[in-house]
């Protein structure tokens, strides 16, 4: 395999695409939104429940190729726990991960008042979707589809990075 | 597989020896010679567009260093020059669909411009209120949306005929979805996520028994069969230039003369009137009432370049050598454990679509792209047909007469990496 392909499909990659974590439907979730990307066909549901400022649950649903997959399943876990603002922060380091620059989608800017970038821990597998333009968009469908459910809504199109 | 003999207009023809000589044909696509991450290039992304021969490539090339100029108006020698390329491309594209005369070729953009055209022209006119457009399951979503937003704007009813689990459609549903208020059919002739080749005339029969015209979508059939509009029968036909080895942004529509008369223009614009004044217009006569403004002159003298170039090629010969890597490849790919042939109907050409077990297609399609193989992977524009498999996306292998069995071992050799790879 080449370097930038084992560095695409790293191991824990591969393994959350085999067992994804919080892929179910969240009966009763006070939070929904799905996510689509129509030039690939990848769909994504997006299920949250909150406890105060707090994101007590979040599973996901949908199909899609290994690494919309994984980011989807390794979302679920990072943002488990964190507060709203936390979670968006969180994904602004891990857009600037994916893409290599700084902001470049909506909503990128609300994050400046966090503070410092949060670490981002085992995400940074991700790193190697980097040297593949093409596929910076799967990894990021879910991410842009927990934003939507914060706010109840679909992502019809994801936006172009 | 059958190739339809043209026994009309048939062009003078260069008979190649009874072998059909590959790495000859090989050698006029500059494009296919390239080493792409660091492999050699192997295109299997036929279906979405073809590589260009050099003289296509030199055709429009000379158009813009030569002849360059606007058609039908200039009275200098440049613009006669451009109006006589462009005339004669039409008249190249008039012998390859085996039509009776010039005027029943409108150049359009493309096949989706083609269908898009008549859905607005001739469907605008005749559908109404209750009407239905009958299609089938496998269409291209160009072939879908044109009928869609007419059916909208009519409140007619948009009827899709179904298809088998091997990709064919089942003619006696067809049949009886011909009703009384079917105001046209439209019908893909080789559908481009599956290779299958629809007996178009057999349909083109059913719906002329009740007075019913007929659509086909060529956009695959350009590159692979001999194609014959008179014996077919068809109302209109529609090809793009891109898939045939011609440019990008031309193609052509066929139709029969009556109807071609009676139809209403498409747009409004220069070229496509006789005489205008602000009280009354009088639209030019077809084909150039549908060919408003400055058209896309080089692209088609290209697709003339790229029709010229087919049929410097013996076409049983062709046809022989891409039916045998289609068989080869299927063979090839049926022997990956885990692989799962979607479109295996008895008449098939050119493409193949496939799944791979516990894989996602875009993944299958990011590793072999690292081998330098090319395919594509997705819904291939036909969401519908996904939907009808059960699918999200497949990937899908598509071939043209420059490819060759090392190069279909190359995609069994990057399927079985990608099987490593998600072992």
């Amino acid at each position: 395999m080449t370097t930038e392909l084992s560095a695409l499909y790293q191991e824990m990659i591969l393994d959350h695409n085999k067992r994804p974590r919080n892929f179910r439907r969240l009966e009763g979730a006070a939070h929904h939104a799905d996510g689509y990307n129509p030039l690939c066909g990848d769909r994504v549901t997006v299920y949250l429940d909150m406890e105060g400022e707090t994101l007590r649950e979040v599973t996901f649903e949908g199909s899609g190729c290994a690494i919309s997959k994984a980011s989807a399943s390794m979302m679920t876990e990072s943002v488990k726990g964190k507060t709203r603002p936390q979670a968006e922060a969180l994904f602004a380091a891990f857009h600037e991960l994916v893409t290599g620059q700084k902001g470049g989608f909506e909503g990128a800017d609300a994050r400046g008042a966090a503070g410092p970038a949060p670490a981002l821990g085992k995400l940074v597998v991700f790193s190697g979707v980097r040297e593949f333009p093409v596929r910076v968009k799967c990894a990021t469908l879910a991410w842009h589809t927990l934003r939507a459910a914060f706010l109840d809504r679909s992502v019809e199109k994801v936006s172009t990075e | 597989m059958k190739i339809a003999a043209r026994t009309r207009d048939a062009a003078p023809r260069r008979r190649t020896p009874s072998a059909f000589d590959v790495d000859r044909i090989r050698g006029d696509f500059p494009a296919l010679h390239q080493m792409v991450r660091g492999k050699p290039l192997v295109y299997l992304d036929n279906a979405a567009t073809s590589h260009k021969p050099r003289a296509v490539i030199d055709a429009v090339s000379h158009f813009y260093e030569r002849d360059n100029s606007n058609i039908h108006r200039g009275l200098h020698e440049l613009s006669e020059r451009a109006t006589a390329a462009y005339e004669l491309a039409r008249s190249k594209v008039r012998r390859f669909l085996g039509a009776e005369d010039d005027h029943q070729i409108i150049f359009v953009r493309g096949t989706t411009e083609a269908i898009n055209l008549v859905a607005q022209t001739y469907g605008r006119r005749h559908v109404e209120e209750g009407d239905e457009v009958l299609i089938t399951t496998m269409e291209h979503h160009s072939n879908i949306v044109p009928w869609q937003l007419l059916c909208e704007e009519k409140n007619a009813r948009l009827i899709v005929a179904p298809i088998s689990d091997s990709g064919e459609i089942l003619l006696d549903e067809f049949e009886k979805l011909l009703s009384p208020r079917t105001r046209i059919v439209s019908v893909v002739h080789v559908s481009n996520s599956m290779g299958t080749v629809n007996p178009v005339k057999h349909i083109i029969g059913l719906a002329h028994a009740r007075g019913i015209p007929v659509l086909v979508d060529g956009a695959q059939a350009g590159p692979h069969l001999a194609i014959d509009v008179r014996d077919l029968g068809c109302d209109f036909y529609a090809i793009s230039g891109h898939k045939m080895f011609g440019p990008t942004g031309i193609g052509a529509l066929y139709g029969k003369a009556a109807l071609l008369e009676a139809m209403p223009p498409y747009q409004g614009g220069g070229d496509m009137i006789s005489s205008v004044t602000f009280t009354k217009t009088v639209y030019n006569k077809v084909p150039h009432r549908f060919e408003a403004g400055t058209p896309n002159i080089a692209g088609a003298i290209g697709l003339g370049a790229a029709i010229d170039y087919l049929e410097s090629i013996d076409h049983a010969a062709r046809a022989g050598y891409e039916n045998d890597l289609l068989a080869y490849m299927m063979a090839s790919l049926s022997r990956i454990p885990g692989v799962k042939l979607i479109g295996t109907a008895h008449d098939k050409i050119s493409v193949q679509s496939f799944t791979l077990d516990g894989v996602h297609p875009h993944d299958i399609g990011t590793i072999l792209d690292q081998e330098g193989v090319a395919i594509r992977a997705g819904h291939h524009c036909t969401q519908p047909l996904m939907e009808r498999f059960g699918l999200p996306a497949t990937a899908r292998a598509s071939i043209a007469f420059y490819n060759t069995r090392e190069e279909i071992d190359a995609l069994a050799a990057g399927i079985r990496r990608v099987r490593e790879v998600f072992a």
